[in-house]
């Protein structure tokens, strides 16, 4: 490790560091962002959910916007997998089927940016799993 | 200088920035009780832990109480030293610590001399509302000093003479809360210790706690005994604070009831430690001397300073700390152990008695005397040159043992042979006295030539450290003095860094030399009782005829008919000595 | 690197750390590798939660699940369950102790919900032995803005402004106490840190340490800039070794990054910190008998004045500030004095860090804003008395302080009223009594625990607490008279007003407080003999209730010292001359004949 030698250096490191213990912050004020949750159960990760979860993750972070992003078990919409469950800042939940990695584009640019609901949302008949 | 203006129960009073409260109430005849509290004025001695709050007062706007000894006085302050709340916080104070503390105050050694005693007296104490469990602790007694901690009441006045005066840092608080009470580390025994004995916690020791070992019993014993001739040998010391026991003023010159008092007591012959003194003169002053020509003419293996060796407690002080200088101080032996060796054989073939039927007594105002006659290499066939050194105090209970009216005894004069001395002997009394009157007698030695003048001033005081140059006929002879130990050690690290400038150096363990010693009465933090003292010394010295060692006849003749000269073989095997590592 | 999708963070605070909490991590890191997941999941041993009495504590994120008392073989059930599945283990859930309800998440919880985490703000969240995760949550920007943009005097104006007051004890302004020492001039000047935390109970300087060594590090280096000092000294006690092992990872890392040392953040500012041991003596928490310690003495107070900030450690000015206070002054610098000032009371700013414990539901460590009443503390953030019991009283301030009654249960607590209710801050202790605490005994435990701690060096302090102490024994033993009474009062006033440090005039204050608000208790235990509590042995009267025994002679047989005699199917009989009052034959009794009064 180098010497932090200036405010300035140590700024830099901050910014660079932040990002490591971000998620943690988050969980402390999970209500005020936008929540995504993977059904990653075996049907869901056999249909890519993984890699579903880790665009989400990936691209959020890149176009800065906070989001917590979190797995769950299966929804039971195996037919539909992946499956993700998405709750936007004080509105009920949404849960949409075969989330690939240009629908989850198409969800974050429209839904999550823009609060316009896109196609594949499956009707949801009871409440959201936890929490 | 900025001036502090305050009250003390109403009465305005005005005082430097830095006075205590207590200097302050004293200055306007406010005499607040004080019981850890000690000062010797002038002499850099000061205890003020803070820690027994008998001196508390009030001071208005203050939550608590705040001790007199140790709160400065501030600018506007109101104190009240006597309101109900003060009185009964002091009166409880004082009643706990009575009710930690052994009521055997009728055959306590300190009764009479008890601080905490006068105390409660004073606070006129009727009654002990808390009683409880009181402190137990194993009485500790060593060859000088007998500590009986039961009786402490941690006002700390050893440790300061012990830790901050002496720097032999013996004593010191151990335990916690109701367990803590002064010790030698890991409560060992003070015998297994690096204590010098000098007795200086004993000298301002409060209570009964810390005493001197008491051989006034044996001394009784010998005297009584029709197969012992019991001679007895007075320090120069003595004779100047012996008349305090009777009540009469510090500073009183007693020598003559003093031998008076001693014969009456049945002492057989009564000589003077001084004669001792001429004698010690005349071998550390060859020494000197010798070491000093040595040096002058470039002996490397000769070694300067040269220091006095009288003080047996400055004697155990450098075997334990400075072991690798133990062949700079002088091999001479004390006045007290030249005056037996010389008894036991000069004196005891005179008069015909054999060695083991004579009793040598000495009276000294030092309880580490008492240790220095009971070190080995002072005793032929387990026999030692002095049999029993008692303190000043010691020889006041004798005294009034034996039924004597001290003050209105007549002055007698000392035996012969060994009871005359000259002024320079009176002199090693008080601190500077040994180096004076060796440089009135080496001056003479060295330059063939009359002292032009006898007082050296400038050796004198009560300053801890001095130093002095004297012109020995165009050789200048750099002196340095220190009393107390602590002084001492500063001039025994400039030695080992090689940094002394001196030729001689006298070192006296207490602080005003032999006249505050741990045997003497006890001063009570008065400051004033030891210059008194000193100023006695001076005075006998100042009226003696003979006031140079060398002068003494009796020494002229002991020389002649028994040891030949200073130095000799036979003064080396009797008078002179060698120190051990104690590390 | 790749971004961990989520977090577990596992207490490794002293308490969970006992409890195996370090297995835990390790039992997680392998069974991640397992499933091949240690790429997305990081593992991270934090501080102390502060939720002790559930420990260990094991806390997901970012779903912000909360998992209490964690074995280690819960681990795979949590990994294959909550990880892979995604489903919550409902059976290591924090349950609500009224609902019974799982909470799965933190937020939910009512122990949190009152909190508000200045000092232990990064207890439980980071891992303290990164620096950096530390400097992610704007660790060292305050010494950096202090550095470049601020003067000593502005940064003592702001903590000054801030309203901060001494956390250890005493209150005193801490602003104030820098500028004292900032105005003492000398050659040399040191920062001490108080970290010999003794107030029995207490242990949230140790949290601090253990949990965010770093904000310690912080204010020191602040501190040393506004005072003029380059060295700091953290006085700890060698009881801490986990603190003192997070100390010095903290310290070396901080010298490492370049944040203690010469020249920090180019500033030509130079600072460093070293630790210096203490034996645990609770007197050294006192700052002269601490800097006595440190020096090499024996550790026993001097009178003040002159106070550290004049003449401290080796002679030179000290400025001497306990764990929790440094930990808050990083955030009054980068929040502001002002957002400070807006918690708390007109003269307590901020907030403070309580150890709860006692008859309690929720055992922990809490920080609560100043002004918050002793209701919510115990009934919302301690979830109640324990066993649904009556609550009696809660000792503040340790054994420096006293018991608060119901009366006082809506009282604010900050310095000022605590103080004005017979009680002190202290360093945070609160320890909740009900109605089977002896409130005779509990002055007794803390006078105990003085009488031990005591240096001994003044008269009324350590003569004066042992009287106490013997006359309450008595009292417990049901010797005690009426006239005792008053000279408890009287000797507790006067050790309160003579002794000579802030231990001796404290200590009485268990004794005044409860003869102030439990006098009918110590009545009845000297004048009826009777302990209502039942906690005074000796004051007890076991008794056979002729009707109700059967004679089956289960007493009989178990009682130690045959002091029940009877015959079979006949009542028995306890002889009151033999009885210890052992109480055996109270819970042998299958049918409630025993009766104690």
């Amino acid at each position: 490790m180098n010497k932090i030698k200036s405010l300035a250096d140590l700024k830099k490191l901050q910014s660079d560091v932040q990002s490591k213990i971000k998620l943690r912050e988050k969980g402390d004020h999970s209500e005020n962002l936008v929540q995504i949750k993977v059904s990653m159960a075996t049907c869901g990760i056999a249909s890519g959910a993984k890699e579903t979860m880790t665009y989400f993750i990936e691209e959020l972070d890149h176009q800065g916007i906070d989001a917590v992003i979190t797995q769950t078990g299966c929804m039971g919409y195996c037919y539909a997998e992946p499956t993700i469950e998405l709750t936007m800042p004080g509105q009920p939940p949404v849960v949409y089927g075969f989330v690939t990695k240009a629908k989850a584009l198409e969800i974050i640019e429209k839904h999550i940016k823009l609060n316009e609901m896109v196609d594949g949302i499956i009707p949801v008949t009871y409440n959201s799993i936890e929490n | 200088m900025e001036m502090i203006n305050l009250t003390i129960d109403q009465k305005p009073v005005v005082v430097r920035k830095g006075t205590t409260v207590l200097k302050a109430a004293s200055s306007i005849g406010i005499d607040i009780p004080t019981l850890c509290y000690m000062k010797l004025d002038d002499m850099n001695i000061e205890n003020k832990p803070g820690g027994c709050r008998v001196c508390v007062v009030e001071v208005k706007g203050r939550r608590n109480l705040a001790p007199a000894c140790c709160t400065e006085a501030t600018e506007g302050m109101e104190i009240s030293t006597h309101t109900i709340r003060v009185v009964n916080a002091r009166r409880t104070v004082v009643e706990l610590i009575l009710s930690d503390h052994p009521a055997d105050c009728l055959i306590c050694a300190k009764s009479g001399n008890c601080e905490l005693q006068d105390m409660a007296h004073h606070l006129g104490i009727r009654q002990i509302h808390y009683q409880g469990e009181q402190s137990m602790y194993r009485e500790d007694t060593s060859p000088a000093i007998i500590r009986e901690i039961n009786k402490c009441i941690m006002c700390r006045r050893c440790e300061t003479m012990c830790n901050d005066v002496q720097t032999v840092g013996v004593l010191s608080a151990v335990n916690r809360g109701f367990q803590a009470v002064v010790a030698p580390a890991f409560e060992m025994n003070l015998d297994h210790s690096v204590c010098t004995y000098c007795g200086q916690c004993v000298a301002v020791c409060p209570t009964g706690a810390l005493t001197e070992v008491d051989e006034t019993g044996a001394v009784i014993r010998a005297l009584s005994d029709p197969t012992k001739t019991v001679i007895v040998q007075t320090a120069p010391a003595v004779r100047a604070a012996l008349g305090e026991e009777f009540g009469m003023p510090a500073g009183t010159l007693v020598t003559g009831k003093m031998v008076a008092a001693l014969r009456r007591l049945g002492f057989d012959h009564v000589f003077d430690t001084d004669f001792a003194a001429d004698l010690t003169i005349m071998e550390e002053g060859t020494e000197l001397l010798t070491r000093l020509s040595a040096y002058m003419a470039g002996d490397q293996n000769v070694k300067l300073p040269i220091l006095t060796s009288c003080c047996p407690a400055w004697v155990k002080f450098f075997e334990h700390q400075f072991p690798e200088m133990k062949d700079i101080p002088s091999t001479a032996r004390s006045p007290q152990q030249m005056f037996g060796s010389i008894a036991k054989t000069y004196f005891a073939d005179k008069i015909g008695v054999k060695r083991e039927n004579l009793v040598v007594v000495s009276i000294m105002p030092c309880l580490a005397k008492k240790y220095e006659s009971s070190r080995p290499e002072f005793s032929v066939n387990g026999n030692p040159d002095v049999d029993f050194a008692l303190t000043t105090r010691e020889l006041a209970h004798l005294i009034n043992l034996g039924n004597i009216d001290f003050k209105s005894l007549p002055n007698e004069e000392f035996d012969q042979p060994l009871g005359e001395s000259t002024g320079a002997a009176v002199i090693f009394g008080t601190t500077g006295g040994v180096i004076e009157a060796a440089v009135r007698t080496a001056y003479e030695i060295f330059t063939g030539k009359p002292l032009p003048r006898i007082d050296f001033e400038e050796l004198r005081g009560m300053d801890g450290l001095r130093k002095a140059t004297i012109d020995f006929n165009g050789t200048p002879i750099n002196i340095g003095i220190a009393h107390g130990l602590g002084n001492a050690r500063k001039l025994l690290e400039d030695i080992q860094a090689g940094n002394s400038e001196f030729h001689a150096i006298e070192i006296m363990s207490c602080p005003g030399g032999c006249i505050g010693g741990g045997g003497q009465p006890y001063h009570h933090g008065d400051a004033e009782i030891l210059k008194k003292r000193q100023r006695a010394i001076y005075s006998e010295d100042k009226n003696k005829t003979l006031r140079k060692s060398h002068e003494n006849p009796y020494i002229t003749k002991l020389y002649d008919e028994f040891l030949g000269a200073p130095m000799s073989e036979k003064a080396h095997h009797l008078l002179h000595t060698k120190y051990f590592d104690r590390s | 690197m790749a971004e961990y999708n989520m977090h577990i963070l596992v207490c490794g605070g002293t308490g969970c750390k006992a409890s195996q909490s370090e297995l835990i991590k390790t039992n997680f890191k392998t069974r991640l590798n397992e499933f091949g997941l240690t790429d997305e999941i990081q593992v991270v041993l934090t501080g102390c939660f502060g939720f002790c009495e559930k420990g260990p504590i094991v806390k997901i994120l970012p779903d912000n699940t909360f998992y209490t008392q964690v074995t280690p073989e819960d681990v795979s059930e949590i990994v294959e369950e909550h990880i892979i599945k995604g489903r919550k283990v409902e059976r290591l859930l924090y349950k609500d102790p009224e609902t019974k309800a799982a909470i799965g998440d933190a937020k939910g919880m009512d122990f949190y919900k009152k909190q508000i985490r200045i000092a232990l703000r990064n207890c439980g969240f980071i891992n303290p032995e990164n620096i950096e995760e530390y400097i992610g949550r704007d660790g060292y920007a305050a010494l950096g803005t202090c550095l470049s943009e601020k003067t000593p005097d502005e940064v003592i104006q702001m903590i000054k402004d801030s309203g901060l007051r001494g956390r250890g004890g005493g209150g005193f302004p801490t602003g104030l106490k820098w500028d004292l020492t900032r105005k003492s001039e000398s050659d040399q000047k040191y920062v001490v840190c108080n970290a010999d935390e003794g107030d029995p109970g207490a242990f949230m300087d140790r949290s601090i340490l253990e949990g965010d060594p770093h904000s310690v590090l912080e204010a020191m280096a602040i501190c040393g800039y506004c005072i003029g000092a380059d060295k700091g000294l953290v006085y700890i006690r060698a009881e801490y070794p986990l603190a003192i092992e997070r100390l010095k990872i903290a310290i070396n890392q901080a010298r490492e990054y370049g944040l203690l040392g010469n020249d920090i953040l180019g500033a030509g500012f130079n600072f460093d910190v070293e630790i210096r041991y203490g034996a645990g003596a609770f007197v050294c928490g006192e700052e002269t008998a601490l800097i006595h310690s440190m020096e090499g003495k024996r550790g026993e107070p001097t009178v003040k004045p002159p106070f550290p900030a004049e003449k401290g450690y080796n002679g030179k000015p000290t400025n001497v500030n306990n764990v929790e206070t440094f930990a808050n002054i990083p955030v009054i610098i980068n929040k502001g004095a002002e957002w400070f000032a807006s918690i708390g009371t007109a003269n307590s700013k901020g907030t403070k860090v309580f150890a709860l414990a006692g008859k309690i539901n929720n055992v922990g460590l809490i920080e609560v804003p100043m002004g918050i009443t002793l209701r919510e503390i115990i009934y919302d953030i301690g979830g109640g008395i324990k066993d649904g019991r009556e609550f009696k009283a809660v000792q503040t301030g340790g054994p420096s302080g006293g018991c608060l009654t119901k009366s006082f249960l809506d009282t604010p607590i900050d310095y000022d009223n605590l103080v004005a209710a017979g009680s002190m801050m202290g360093s945070g202790g609160m320890i909740v009594l009900d109605d089977t605490d002896c409130m005779v005994a509990i002055a007794k435990f803390y006078l105990e625990f003085t009488l031990d701690e005591s240096c001994g060096k003044c008269a009324p302090c350590r003569i004066g607490n042992k009287r106490l102490h013997e006359i309450l024994e008595k009292i417990t033993v049901g010797d005690g008279k009426i006239e005792d009474l008053d000279r408890l009062r009287m000797l507790s006033t006067v050790i309160k007003d003579t002794s000579l440090c802030g231990l001796g005039q404290t200590s009485p204050n268990p004794v005044l407080s409860t003869l102030d608000h439990f006098y009918d208790e110590y009545l009845a235990h000297v004048t009826s003999h009777k302990c209502v509590a039942g906690q005074c042995k000796a004051l007890m009267h076991y008794s056979i209730d002729a009707e109700r025994c059967t004679g089956c002679t289960l007493c009989f047989r178990n009682c130690p010292v045959g002091a029940i005699s009877g015959e079979r199917r006949a009542p028995h009989y306890i002889d009151q001359s033999l009885c210890i009052k052992c109480g055996v034959c109270f819970e042998k009794c299958k049918f409630d004949a025993v009766l104690i009064a």
